[in-house]
């Protein structure tokens, strides 16, 4: 298969303007004779629905919650960034591409990402005009932090609830069109599968939650917007409703499923407390900026903290990268945190945790200022663990926060299925290996309010597509298979439960393929997986009927498909023989344990298209070529 | 802090349907660690009725951390139970002792009907919204985001009320299932930024207009929206669009200012 980007030629900087010229348009008063479904709600969605319903296209817009304002791009803390340069500090479209490439650890596509960096300005003015209350300065003008990874201030906020403000911005501006009659709401609604009619997609599937009736529904072109599938490891920072379902069912449909393995385990999470634990919880990175993270110099020290002596403690940040200390970027954070809990210096009930320690800075400052600084992060670190951050040491763990991977799509976000488009999180994005913190929000609003708006109506205009209803046998097939899948869900009748299933699958992912992976590893899980696939449809336990308001019924249908998928995230894992930004394969790492990239063999997207079977799925090569970007080995000694 | 194991009783409201009369069931819940949320409990249970071959409790959550607005569950008697300034998902079983009788329902209101057991139907919400909650800016649009200067203090008082989650608790813990609290968060966000003056008349008219059609009720004074609000929302705001309500309905009557769908009363 012969996977073309579609990335228009000409100098990098020119690229996208350019392409916005070539591309067809839809006459005003043809647009609502086309029908686009949008499946998700979140950033990417709520922003691409509200901006077709704008054009005057016939929207639906179709998520699993009963408001789309629940979509979990609204827990995203930290902020969004930006190239507005309003600091005067050195800051432009170059260098925002430049750093988001090489946070990426050079895996990602130059075109896509130039074109990111490119229009994240008009994100923020589009948010603003739209009422979202950014942090100010005394002046009135926009106020920006600095994160990890960049030298400029280009991260704007609003509190620790950034996600929550954009997301309801996007959400009312989606209001504004059902008010308008271009958008339609559909409501706890999970989309089962796709429907593609003479290779084109035409339309889902999907289950109403509240009734069980198998609905259809028509597009000329349909989006997908449905985020990762941080969730397949069970525990992580990702809503417990989110999930992989439709993007799995697309790529069993013929999407290209790309870089599943790099997945992203944030640093600086509250520690798992017990095995009934449905989730972990983020603490700001910012935190590292005032904080010391060390543990006991010797193995299993039962000492508690303030027992142990400032020549007892390694400070082992500080210690192996005296120049960025604290402040590596977050794969190096999470991969020192692993190597000492390993070597039995871990603390806490579990010994998976390391103390992030914020009494020098309480000393430095003052209690006031360090309240001011973090208050609402250790309120919340104190509601969850019932510990008194200012009195004893934070205790962090790394969770998994994100994932780069995704469905492949081309400059225009299309998948390799003609008329799907994927965007937001749920693609294989811009990120390359890594994401650079504040990246996520931005890239789920620049693919929804700028660039699926552009790319979709050119595929519309250019299609010539021939009248499908949704009486289609397309969509007969479709159905049919999902209500069979669901019932013989239902007949299985044994005593495991999913999420007991999905604890299980999720131990299997995070021990062999999260922070750390080898092949002998990774084998392993590949069994694993199998045997645990088995056994949920042989002992897996859903009572009650497909009729009806199920959650059992609907978590059951995503365990069952992260049992496959987790099996394809495994098999990237062991088929990229090289160490590059979250993927740490132990065999490829230089003498003091840095991951050991191989550009020869591997600077390429890895995308892999159903076969029938994960087993059998082939692997197909997109060749990164980069140009104005060179490539050079990350380090932070 | 160490972790203790407890017992206690549940009594929970379950309900096949909005049309099947519901009654409260027991479930007794055996050595349950504290460090466990309120929620990861029930999930517990729920394991239990599961292997049993019988339906879970139907109960709604998703980010656990208190910001999607998902969950939202009557603990004894209390919208988010007994924790103050937290959504149900943020609350953890320290706060209950061992042989506890916990009582756990729905939110109860004329305009959320019950779906099932512990799951209501809050889509008045999103339409509340939908009659104007939002400034009319389409895409391309936009101005440079700092061309406008927004006062620090405008856009902090701005961010208290834009912090709802939606989650309704306020509605649920008013004896008249008055939407007031979560109404007036959105109005007072928008009117106080420079860029929702434009449509500030209509928009005060036709969202409370949207909230009496969805059957909530009338607003008296009580405060019980507050004690239980998650993000701590202010009673004030209710007052600021009572107050942007009778402006806009004067300006109505006058002949100016509120827009074509909206006539003097």
């Amino acid at each position: 298969m012969n996977l073309n980007a579609h990335a228009p030629g000409g100098p990098l900087a020119d690229k996208w303007r350019r392409h916005k010229l070539e591309l067809p348009l839809v006459n005003p008063s043809n647009r609502r004779k086309f029908d686009v479904v949008v499946v998700g709600a979140g950033l990417a969605g709520a922003s691409a629905a509200a901006t077709l319903g704008e054009q005057g296209y016939r929207v639906t817009l179709v998520c699993i919650h009963d408001s789309p304002r629940r979509a979990h791009s609204i827990g995203a803390q930290g902020g969004i960034n930006a190239a507005k340069n309003y600091r005067n500090d050195g800051d432009s479209v170059e260098r925002l591409f430049k750093d988001t490439i090489k946070g990426g650890d050079f895996r990602a596509r130059e075109a896509n990402v130039y074109r990111l960096a490119e229009l994240s300005s008009a994100i923020i003015d589009q948010s603003v005009a739209q009422g979202v209350p950014f942090a100010r300065e005394y002046g009135g003008s926009l106020e920006t932090r600095s994160l990890g990874g960049t030298q400029v201030s280009r991260t704007f906020y609003a509190r620790g609830q950034t996600g929550q403000q954009l997301l309801l911005g996007a959400y009312q501006a989606v209001l504004r069109q059902v008010d308008a009659g271009t958008v339609t709401i559909k409501a706890r609604r999970e989309m089962l599968d796709l429907v593609v009619v003479d290779g084109r997609a035409r339309g889902i599937v999907a289950r109403d939650l509240t009734t069980g009736a198998i609905e259809r529904y028509h597009g000329h072109a349909v989006l997908l917007c449905t985020g990762g599938y941080g969730t397949v490891y069970y525990l992580s920072t990702n809503a417990v409703n989110s999930n992989v379902t439709a993007a799995w069912r697309a790529h069993k449909r013929g999407a290209l499923f790309a870089n599943p393995c790099f997945t992203q385990i944030h640093p600086t999470c509250i520690p798992r407390s017990g095995d009934h634990q449905s989730k972990l919880t983020l603490m700001s990175e910012s935190l590292r900026s005032d904080g010391r993270v060390w543990v006991p110099s010797k193995a299993s020290d039962p000492r508690p903290p303030g027992q142990i002596p400032e020549a007892e403690r390694d400070y082992y940040l500080e210690r192996r990268y005296p120049s960025f200390g604290n402040l590596v970027p977050r794969d190096v954070a999470s991969r020192a945190a692993k190597v000492v809990c390993d070597a039995g210096r871990g603390v806490g009930e579990s010994a998976l945790a390391v103390y992030l320690d914020l009494a020098d800075a309480i000393e430095r400052l003052g209690v006031d200022e360090v309240r001011a600084r973090y208050g609402n992060v250790f309120e919340i670190y104190e509601r969850i663990t019932g510990e008194d951050p200012y009195k004893v040491p934070l205790r962090i763990y790394p969770a998994v926060h994100y994932t780069m991977g995704g469905l492949w799509v081309d400059y225009n976000l299309m998948s390799t299925v003609p008329g799907l488009f994927v965007l937001g999180e749920a693609n294989f994005s811009d990120h390359g290996a890594n994401r650079l913190g504040a990246s996520a929000l931005m890239q789920g609003l620049a693919d929804g309010y700028f660039i699926a708006p552009a790319t979709v109506p050119a595929y519309l205009a250019s299609a010539a597509l021939a009248p499908v209803t949704t009486a289609n046998p397309a969509f007969d097939d479709a159905a049919t298979q999902c209500g069979a899948r669901l019932d013989q869900m239902l007949a299985v009748r044994g005593t495991r439960t999913p999420r007991e299933l999905h604890r299980h699958v999720g131990a299997v992912v995070w021990n062999h393929a999260g922070m750390a992976r080898n092949a002998e590893g990774l084998r392993n899980a590949i069994r694993d997986i199998a045997h645990l696939r088995d056994a949920f449809w042989h002992e897996v336990s859903i009572p009650g009927e497909a009729t009806r308001l199920n959650p059992a019924l609907e978590y059951g249908g995503r365990v069952a498909d992260y049992l496959e998928f987790a099996e394809l995230l495994v098999r990237d894992a062991l088929e990229r023989h090289e160490s590059c930004g979250a993927h740490f394969r132990e065999e490829h790492q230089t003498p003091d344990n840095e991951p050991l990239r191989d550009d020869d063999r591997f600077a390429h997207v890895a995308a892999w298209e159903y076969r029938g079977t994960v087993e059998q799925a082939i692997r197909h090569v997109e060749p990164l070529a980069f140009e104005a970007v060179r490539l050079a080995q990350r380090s932070y000694k | 802090m160490a972790a203790r194991h407890i017992s206690v009783r549940l009594r929970v409201w379950r309900q096949l349907g909005p049309d099947v009369p519901g009654g409260l069931v027991d479930y007794a819940v055996r050595d349950i660690s504290t460090e466990m949320s309120f929620l990861e409990m029930l999930d517990v249970v729920n394991e239990e009725i599961i292997r049993r071959g019988e339906e879970p409790i139907a109960f709604e959550s998703d980010c656990r951390e208190g910001i999607c607005g998902a969950c939202g569950l009557v603990i004894n008697g209390v919208a988010h139970g007994p924790l103050r300034g937290g959504a149900t998902c943020q609350l953890f079983m320290r706060q209950f002792q061992d042989g506890d009788t916990i009582t756990v329902e729905p939110w109860r209101a004329r305009a959320f009907p019950v779906v099932k057991d512990l799951v209501v139907d809050r889509s008045a919400l999103d339409r509340i919204l939908t009659a104007g909650g939002y400034i009319s800016t389409s895409v391309g649009s936009a101005v440079d985001a700092n061309a406008i200067p927004i006062a620090r203090e405008t856009a902090e008082q701005a961010m208290d009320l834009a912090e709802c989650i939606g989650c309704g608790a306020c509605v649920a813990a008013c004896r008249n299932a008055a939407a007031h609290l979560f109404t007036a968060a959105k109005i007072g966000h928008l009117v106080l930024l420079p860029q929702g003056q434009v449509e500030r008349k209509s928009r005060v008219v036709r969202m409370v207009s949207a909230m009496d059609r969805e059957g909530f009720g009338a607003c008296s004074n009580e405060g019980e929206c507050e004690a239980v609000c998650p993000k701590s929302i202010s009673i004030d705001a209710i007052a600021r669009m009572v107050r942007e309500y009778l402006s806009a309905r004067l300006a109505g009557r006058q002949g100016h200012g509120v827009g074509p769908e909206i006539g003097p009363e």
